[in-house]
């Protein structure tokens, strides 16, 4: 273990094990580069799972959003997946459907969509109709005003959701090497190859990687945002709540 | 060790069906007092979790919506503690807190602050002003407007938080068993390629999220009979 870090006492050899490749008795060498490339497993695993979960809940809730319809199943939807627990999502997928990466990737998509549809269906509710009229009234199609109009002005919301997703299915892929596909939570599960060191060296990436990952949608999401309404969300510091009572505007 | 769960007993008529790990009711029928110590853990880790998140995030929140100030810097440790994964925390506390109850506990209640802190604060801020005026009209002091007047009509929003909170958590007690703290995670985990163990255990999980999802409800429809009311007429 570097000296410097002997202070930190278990936490310190965990930080060593995340950069520095050692041996294990049977030989097989863990941490270092290897821990490069479960993070990269891991870090694609999501990536693809988000990109699957967001081609499909985006489309749909800016379709339910803009028609109105069907806007108990896009928020109930949101309230039954956050009731089922990732570990029983995921073994559902391994005894129903078997192990590997596309089942895995499925079964973390199908865990991202509802917060990404919720969102992106409220988001698009919330714009004001006074603003889909006016763009009417200027003669855009139905299609146009989802385009131009509705998905600008619910992107930052839509991100919310993403972020959200992205941040679970971070936290949730780390439960994959149940389904044979080698993330980083490979050390955590496989404690007898890794060790102690190996098994907090790797908690220790992946929240750092959950906490990165937060902040940096976090930044796009303000980017994303359209200046009119970074103006007015000044005067409102929350997140839009679903339970919010609708409260008249003089 | 987690890697050393063990693999249980499989016994009962159906073997060919358990042979091929498929869904065999026969087996379910005569196993299911498996599932009854986990299932009752799981509830523990749920319940007691919870209670503490919400004094904790309840009492911060009304600390915070006098002292609004306190409200930006309590939501971003709220945050934190809320994205990192609660996997990832239960080991990063091992070092600290050791195998066990609490460990889970810990990490659990850490996740629910965030939930439950918002909704609180959300629930005061939505209470019209006008509505606070006439309390005050009436006499009412600060902590009388709080308790009788803020507290009563943010109920609504307080619960949801709580609802979230809850659904969550018994979601995240799934992966207590990592901790050392049981729970139906656990029994999923012992015999994760079995479909009979799986869908007991899971089908336990989900449900047990719903009837707690369901008493709340039951319990905010009784302390808010007022809502009820003003619905009917």
């Amino acid at each position: 273990m570097i000296d410097t870090l002997a202070f930190l006492g278990e936490f310190g050899d965990a930080v060593d094990f995340i950069f520095n490749t050692r041996e294990t008795r049977e030989g097989r060498e863990v941490g270092g580069s290897q821990f490069a490339e479960l993070t990269w497993t891991h870090v694609q695993l999501s990536v693809a799972a988000l990109a699957l979960a967001a081609a499909v809940a985006v489309p749909l809730g800016l379709v339910l959003g803009h028609t109105g319809r069907f806007g108990f199943l896009a928020i109930s939807v949101s309230n039954v997946g956050r009731a089922v627990p990732s570990l029983a999502l995921i073994a559902f997928f391994i005894a129903y459907l078997s192990v590997g990466f596309a089942n895995v990737m499925v079964a973390l998509a199908v865990l991202a969509i509802p917060p990404i549809l919720t969102n992106t269906y409220v988001g698009v509710r919330q714009v004001d109709p006074d603003t889909v009229d006016a763009a009417r009234g200027m003669g855009m199609t139905g299609g146009e005003i989802v385009r131009r109009v509705e998905l600008p002005l619910a992107l930052p919301l839509i991100f919310g959701g993403v972020k959200t997703s992205m941040v679970n299915v971070i936290a949730t892929a780390t439960i994959a090497p149940l389904a044979g596909v080698v993330t980083l939570g490979d050390p955590i599960i496989n404690v007898s190859t890794y060790g102690d060191a190996g098994r907090l060296g790797a908690a220790i990436a992946v929240a750092a990687l959950a906490v990165f990952t937060e902040v940096s949608l976090g930044a796009l999401q303000r980017a994303v945002t359209p200046r009119g309404l970074k103006l007015s969300a000044r005067r409102n510091r929350f997140p839009i709540s679903l339970t919010r009572r609708a409260r008249a505007t003089s | 060790m987690i890697a050393q769960v063990q693999i249980q007993e499989r016994s009962g008529e159906d073997a060919s069906c358990i042979a091929d790990n498929g869904f065999c009711p026969g087996w379910i029928g005569d196993n299911l007092d498996r599932y009854v110590d986990p299932f009752f853990e799981h509830v523990y880790l749920t319940v007691v979790s919870v209670v503490i998140g919400f004094a904790i995030a309840f009492a911060l929140a009304l600390l915070s919506y006098r002292r609004r100030w306190l409200i930006p810097p309590v939501t971003q440790i709220t945050g934190i503690l809320y994205t990192v994964p609660s996997l990832a925390a239960f080991f990063l506390l091992l070092p600290l807190t050791g195998r066990g109850k609490t460990t889970a506990i810990v990490a659990l209640v850490a996740y629910s602050l965030l939930i439950i802190f918002r909704n609180v604060i959300a629930g005061l801020d939505n209470v019209p002003d006008d509505t606070k005026d006439a309390g005050r009209g009436m006499g009412l002091t600060d902590r009388q407007l709080l308790w009788r007047v803020e507290l009563p009509l943010a109920l609504p929003e307080i619960m949801a938080g709580l609802r979230i909170a809850t659904t969550t958590t018994v979601g995240l007690a799934t992966l207590a068993f990592f901790a050392g703290a049981g729970g139906l995670g656990g029994q999923i985990f012992a015999d994760i390629n079995f479909k009979s163990n799986v869908a007991v255990a899971g089908g336990a999980a989900v449900l047990l999220a719903f009837v707690l999802d369901g008493l709340i409800l039951l319990a905010q429809r009784a302390a808010t009979p007022w809502a009820r009311a003003r619905a009917t007429t």
